[in-house]
């Protein structure tokens, strides 16, 4: 079982209580910024009137916890994708790599780390509900189990189809996340990525680096083997040059070395004129 | 008189170069300072929606696929057994380290907490591309400058260590190849992971493929610049007689190359965008112009490719293409999907030029006080094998400078 939240945009009301709850949960400095930042890990935004969440999706195969490099993002078995601040080396490239925009950088610090919503996790580990979704007013942030979450939206979707979009957002998204979101207006509009991949996008570079320790072996083999039979050619040819020379005298012998040039290069060069 | 004594001469000549370098160099200390002072928000022009820029655009991006000569001709000499490009091997094992030490000064700037580095050691992710590029980086580092130590050894005349050393040069030849091919591909294989960020016209899931190829023409490019930059400084002669059939393996590579990215554009449709050119296209057209057309055009010719000037321009064109390549990966490629228009600071500016500067004056000094040139240096013993294989060489092209 993993934990996840449910954001239902129509019963959003804007009052940035979520905001604030977090701020004060993670130790941020204020003010609540105009959008999210190291230092501000959740806002509400408004788009066309419409309110909706910022906020980490949690994926289920996360692309930042495959890409760092000393594994200073990590996935947790509760569910909340997490960051120790402690391993990071700064290369940003969850930044570059999250297809939800999510992780941001102190850029304004000489020693910088990563910032990014963790769920909560150390309420989350004492059986505690997120901070945002315990302090929303109107339930439209809800805590809990994803799959049960999944059902609840897939409910309020059948039962009242002309309030929601036929869509829960996260169900799929990069290979799934941990936060699901549903809404009354379409997901662009709402400025949210809707030319994302549905399977997990790790995969992508998992499939080319797990092939690594084959390609090593083989390809070590191979070199070392072409070596060897350069070599051996070489050697080979240099006998036969010496054995030419014992029997008929050297100045033959640099005769072929000469032929032997001239077919190479006539291999090469004049072939093809 | 020796070249060696001819450098000499010129080392008190404080010329227009030498104040260029004093320049950049005391430009670049400055921007060091408020790098580690102020961050990277007060250096750069990076932001959130645009987290990787220049420095990792050019200075990682470029520094290691340029340096790519390295294992290229190391592979020529020890793998293939074609010792006559041996004159060539330490110059070009020397722009490989110099590349890849500036590369991890380059990381020193770009990396939020640089003195971090060392973490990757000890905090593994297999699953992360950045991690095995980490690794093969240092790795290969240590393996150039395990291949370039003989040339120190020689110059102090430690003639134990310098046997010792050429003893394992073969397994030292093949791990570098092994960690080369993987990490230049690996650094196309970083951009695997962004397939609705990067432009169709530069993503591809052969980006891996893609890089290796492009890295190996390029380093065959940096290689004849290179000599030509030390034929200008330390009055050498060109080594046609070997740059020429390496320019031969610069055209293969360059049109395997060509064809292969227009048959993936065909294919993912980014093609049919040409017709109707944008920012992307535009970009697109010059890099490939630049890149492949013009330098596969040049060299394809007998006359331009055999003669100095021509052979120049084309690996110019060849190095320039490249890195367009590369900063329109990281950069132009990744604008569109970012909301963002990145152009660096020129704080950012500043660091890449300083590098750039450093590598030269780091290659001058080498070359200056270091046996990397056959004329320059002590002549070792000839190998057994080398000569008639030299022999060979001399005679393979007798018959092309007749023609």
């Amino acid at each position: 079982m993993s934990v996840g939240l449910l954001f239902d945009q129509t019963r959003c009301i804007g009052c940035g209580a979520c905001s604030a709850a977090c701020k004060e949960q993670n130790d941020l400095p204020l003010p609540i910024e105009e959008r999210t930042t190291a230092y501000t890990w959740t806002i509400v935004a408004k788009e066309d009137g419409a309110n909706i969440r910022r906020l980490c999706f949690h994926c289920l195969e996360p692309t930042c916890v495959s890409v760092c490099p000393v594994a200073a993002l990590t996935r947790t078995p509760e569910g909340p994708v997490v960051y120790d601040s402690k391993k990071c080396i700064g290369c940003r490239y969850c930044i570059m790599a999250c297809p939800f925009g999510v992780p941001k950088y102190q850029w304004d610090q000489a020693v910088p780390v990563v910032g990014k919503c963790v769920m909560c996790i150390d309420r989350v580990r004492e059986g505690k509900a997120a901070a945002c979704a315990t302090v929303c007013p109107t339930g439209a942030t809800m805590f809990g189990d994803r799959d049960a979450l999944a059902r609840e939206a897939r409910a309020r979707i059948v039962k009242e189809p002309d309030r929601y979009v036929d869509h829960i957002y996260g169900l799929t998204e990069a290979g799934g996340t941990g936060v699901l979101v549903i809404a009354g207006v379409p997901f662009a509009s709402l400025g949210m990525k809707t030319d994302l991949p549905q399977q997990p996008l790790p995969m992508l570079t998992w499939q080319v680096l797990s092939k690594i320790p084959s390609f090593v072996l083989v390809w070590g083999v191979f070199l070392l083997g072409l070596h060897w039979i350069t070599g051996r050619r070489d050697e080979v040819r240099e006998a036969e040059i010496a054995g030419d020379e014992g029997r008929e005298g050297g100045g033959d012998g640099m005769i072929r070395v000469v032929d032997e040039g001239a077919r190479r290069s006539g291999g090469r060069g004049e072939d093809g004129r | 008189m020796s070249v060696r004594a001819a450098a000499r001469r010129a080392e008190f000549r404080f010329g227009f170069y030498e104040s260029l370098f004093g320049i950049v160099v005391a430009l670049f200390a400055l921007v060091s300072f408020v790098r580690y002072t102020r961050g990277l928000g007060a250096t750069t022009n990076l932001s959130d929606e645009f987290p990787w820029g220049l420095w990792v655009g050019f200075d990682v991006l470029c520094g290691v696929g340029l340096a790519a000569g390295a294992f290229t001709l190391t592979a020529i000499v020890n793998i293939f057994n074609l010792r006559r490009f041996e004159p060539i091997v330490r110059p070009t094992v020397l722009t490989g380290f110099l590349g890849y030490v500036l590369v991890s000064v380059g990381l020193m700037f770009d990396l939020g907490q640089p003195w971090r580095i060392w973490h990757a050691l000890i905090y593994w992710n297999p699953h992360s591309v950045m991690f095995e590029v980490a690794w093969c980086v240092m790795l290969y580092t240590a393996v150039l400058a395990l291949e370039f130590v003989p040339v120190v050894f020689e110059r102090l005349r430690l003639e134990r260590p310098r046997r010792i050393f050429k003893m394992v040069s073969t397994p030292l030849v093949v791990a570098g190849v092994i960690l080369s091919t993987l990490h230049q591909s690996s650094l196309g294989s970083l951009y695997l992971i962004v397939p609705s960020k990067l432009h169709p016209l530069w993503y591809t899931p052969m980006l891996p493929y893609l890089f290796l190829i492009s890295a190996i023409a390029g380093g065959i490019a940096m290689t004849v610049l290179e000599s030509y930059l030390s034929k200008r400084a330390f009055g050498r002669h060109l080594e046609m007689d070997l740059l020429e059939p390496l320019a031969r393996g610069m055209v293969v590579a360059l049109g395997v190359y060509g064809l292969l990215r227009i048959v993936i554009l065909s294919r993912n449709g980014a093609l049919a965008g040409l017709a109707h050119p944008g920012y992307e296209e535009g970009m697109f057209m010059i890099e490939f112009a630049i890149g492949v057309l013009v330098p596969v055009g040049l060299l394809i010719i007998d006359r331009v490719r055999t003669s100095p000037s021509g052979l120049i321009a084309a690996s110019l064109c060849a190095v320039m293409g490249f890195v367009m390549n590369r900063l329109n990966i990281s950069v132009t490629g990744m604008e569109r999907a970012s909301g963002v228009r990145y152009l660096p600071s020129w704080m950012e500016i500043t660091v890449s030029l300083g590098l750039v500067a450093l590598g030269f004056a780091a290659f001058a000094l080498a070359v200056r006080y270091l046996p990397i040139f056959p004329e320059a240096a002590v002549r070792p013993v000839t190998q057994p094998g080398a000569l008639p294989d030299r022999a060979r060489a001399r005679a393979a092209l007798s018959p092309e400078s007749e023609t």
